[in-house]
Formats: C-alpha cells, structure tokens, sequence
C-alpha cells in the first residue's frame, strides 16, 4: 500500500463526508435510504482500517494458542471450523467459547458498535 | 427518455390491472361492482402489493389488498436456499390466512385469488385493515402506547392457534424439521466456501441438543415477528406475511419473535421491542398451545439468532455472487454478526 497522503482512510473519510454532506441532504426515498446504507458502508471500511490490524493479530494469537498450531488466520479459521464441527473442540470448550465470544465482539465494533450499548 | 418509457409501462400495467380488478369484483361482489384508488403500495421487491376499493352497487365500499406475483418471470430471492424450497405459492398464502383466521387469529380477511393469465401474474386479495406495520413506529409512537404491553401476550395466543391448526386441514407446505432446518442452514453456510467458527459453534451446540426443540409438528409462519404484525391502537390487529409457511416445530416462531434483530433498538423488552417472554408464554397457555418451557425456548432463540445471521449472510452473496448488485443487500451481510455476537452471549 502506498503510504503517501491521502492514505485509503483519509480516502474513504472523505467520500463518506461527500455523501453526508452534499448528497444525503439532497435526495429522498430510496435514494435517501440506500445514501444513507452507503455512509454507513464506509465507515465500516473506516473503523476496519483503524482497528482491524490489531484485532487480526489478537486473533491470530487466540487462534494459535487454542489449536496449539501455527499458521495464517485465514487457515486456523478454517481449521477451528472443522474442528468444532467434528466434536475435537469440546474438551476446550471455555476457552472456545471465550475466543467466538471475543471474535465476534471485535467484529460488532467494525460494524456496528451501537449494537454493544444502544438502548431505546 | 428511459423514465417517459418506464412512466409509460407503469401506468399500462396500472390499467391492465384496474382492467382484472374490475372484472373479479363484479365476479365476486356482483355486477355493478366497481374499483377505484388502485395504487400500488412501496414495500417487497419480490411481490407487488396494490391497494383499491371495491364499490358495490348498494354504496358500500370495501377498502382492500391485492399481493400478488412479481410480473417479469424473475425468479425470487429465497431467504434460505438448499434442496427444501421455502416461500409458498400466492394461493397457499391466501388460504393459510383463511385457515388461521378460522380459529381466531386475528388476520385480514381473504375475501378472493387471482389466476395466472394472460393480463396478470397471481394474488390474492385480503382487507385492508387500519394500523401500523412499521417495526420502528410501532414501538416508538404514541399511537401504540396502550398497545404495547398487550402485544407479547397476544402474539403468543395468536401463534398457539395457527400451531395448533390440524395439519391434514393445511394446503401442501414445504416440510422442514428442525434436525432438516438446521442441516439446511449449515449447507447454506457451506455453500459460501466461507469457514465460519461463530455459525459453526451454533450448528454444533444445537445438533446436540435438538431434544429440547421437542417433536411437534405444525404450522410454523416462518416469518413471525415485529415487522410482519399489523398494530392499531388496541393491540394486534393482524398477522401479516405468511409466505415462509410450512411444516416444522412451531416453537421455531416463539424463538424468532424474541431474537434482537426485531427490537429496532428497544433491546430491554425481548418479545418484539415491545413486550416480556412470561407475557408471550402466558399468552401461548391461554390460546392453547401448552406450557412452553424456557429451555425449549431458549434452544429456540439461539436458532433464531443462528438463522437471521444466515439471512444476513445469504443475502450478501446474492451481491457478491453477483445475482444482483446491492449496495443494501452487501451491507446487510456485515449484520449477521449480529445473530453470531448474540447467540454466542446465549450458548454455553
């Protein structure tokens, strides 16, 4: 990835601001919901590239620890889904469920981190 | 240019339409009998819904709904896809609705159907009832207020009755147990060549205990939920959106009516947004359907979760596949790990 300004947060930044600020206030309905669908893609893709390289390197460091193996995230995934479904998990099954439960935590706040605290 | 002919191919079809409404209404209400106001109403993509009155000659005016198929021959976006086909016929939806209001169930009335011809595609016909169908608005305005704490309560009497509706009275209906529906998600899964550990820990948990999902068989709505409810101000007023009727374990609805996804926000009241899970069980002894125990439910709820995570994910490879590009359909895939965080929170 090129490292000169604008990097591809600042990019993204920007075409969410656009979005928000020019377009959403202009359109209604479908277009209105859809813009509005659109900004929050985006700061999805925001979040990930600020939080995700750290969150992936915890994983990785969850994933190694629990299958006691090593490898790249996408291969311990895979090998922890075989795992689970073939009943090889269970004799782990705290610390299982504490790494799902983290896991899936860590990706709420990509995607929607309202979802750990809104009320009402 | 492209907007003048699209104008254009609405409005014939608005007036081939107005064309078939007009001869059914005389059909069934009597010569003389004619329509106005046919509009068509925003909503599914994947059905047409219409609104129109009917005027018989005695002055009386019958406020209706037709939903019917989607002209062009495109073939419909299945929620879950595998080798069980859900998602019934418009005649089958129409004639569940009859069926359920027969033994109470407050629903709109389906007074007539429509063929497939040559002028339209499939329907059928049912009242239009007065109240609110918005999830959101439901829980949030004024309007509702008296309602709300009523509706746990009913929507668990309304359910014990089409549950309990004999099954050799309902029309063909796909057949999905729970050990077929879990499979059948699990396949969905895998179809997406995307190893998931969270939807993985949720097939397995559930496998092994499929005992406390119990062995009734009956009609499950499929879809029951705030969002598919008709409210007015005293309370439920109809249960709408019966397509994704079929053959299962009907405590499947009792766990998706409680599952987050349908809270919009009010994540302290657990059934719907609006209401408690001893309301929805008091309601389900009362309209019949027996004591359902809190295991059975939760072995329920954390299918639910399971399976709005499922949507949520097949939904975005309907993008990704390409079989149509959406920006809303992409984004909502980021939502099944809202399904995963919750059951994950459910487990043990």
């Amino acid at each position: 990835m090129p490292t000169d300004r604008p990097n591809a947060a600042e990019l993204v930044e920007a075409v969410r601001e656009f979005l928000s600020d020019h377009i959403a206030p202009n359109v209604e309905g479908q277009l209105a919901f859809h813009t509005r669908v659109a900004i929050n893609a985006l700061a999805i893709v925001e979040r990930t590239i600020a939080q995700g390289g750290a969150m992936d390197a915890a994983e990785l460091d969850r994933l190694k620890d629990l299958l006691d193996r090593d490898g790249n995230l996408e291969d311990l995934n895979e090998e922890l889904s075989r795992a689970i479904r073939a009943g090889e998990m269970d004799d782990r099954k705290e610390a299982l469920l504490a790494h799902l439960r983290q896991t899936s935590e860590d990706k709420i706040a990509l995607a929607n981190p309202r979802y750990l605290t809104k009320r009402g | 240019m492209t907007a003048d002919t699209t104008k254009n191919k609405a409005e014939i079809q608005t007036e081939i339409l107005a064309a078939v409404m007009h001869d059914r209404v005389a059909q069934v209400y009597g010569p003389g009998t004619g329509i106005e106001g046919l509009v068509r109403l925003s909503g599914g993509a994947s059905r047409e819904t219409w609104s129109f009155d009917a005027l018989l000659p005695d002055g009386e005016r019958k406020p209706l709904i037709l939903k019917r198929d989607p002209l062009d021959e495109q073939t419909d976006t299945q929620l879950i896809e595998g080798e069980v086909q859900l998602g019934v016929d418009r005649w089958t939806e129409g004639r569940l609705m009859q069926l359920a209001g027969e033994v109470g169930v407050p629903v709109p009335e389906v007074p007539f159907f429509l063929d497939a011809d040559e002028r339209t595609s499939a329907g059928f016909v049912m009242q239009r009832l007065e109240g609110e169908a918005l999830g959101r608005r439901i829980l949030r305005e004024d309007a509702y207020a008296k309602a709300r704490p009523k509706l746990a309560f009913q929507c668990g009497e309304a359910a014990a009755r089409f549950h309990n509706i004999p099954t050799d009275r309902l029309p063909a209906l796909p057949r999905l147990p729970v050990a077929e529906a879990l499979d059948y998600n699990r396949n969905v899964v895998d179809s997406f060549h995307q190893p998931h550990a969270g939807f993985e820990y949720a097939f397995h948990w559930l496998r092994e205990r499929l005992e406390l999902a119990g062995d009734r068989v009956g009609l499950v709505h499929g879809d029951y939920r705030n969002g598919n409810l008709l409210v007015d101000g005293d309370g439920l007023a109809g249960v709408l959106d019966w397509e994704l009727g079929h053959l299962g374990n009907p405590l499947n609805d009792l766990g998706w009516i409680c599952i987050r996804a349908w809270r919009y926000g009010y994540y302290d009241k657990p059934v719907g947004g609006f209401g408690e899970v001893d309301d929805l069980l008091d309601g389900y002894e009362a309209g019949g359907g027996g004591r359902v125990s809190r295991e059975a439910l939760h072995f329920w709820e954390v299918f639910g979760c399971m399976r709005w995570g499922v949507i949520c994910m097949t939904l975005a490879f309907t993008h990704i596949s390409g079989k149509e590009r959406s920006v809303e359909k992409v984004s909502i895939g980021r939502r099944a790990v809202e399904g995963e965080y919750d059951l994950l929170q459910l487990v043990d």
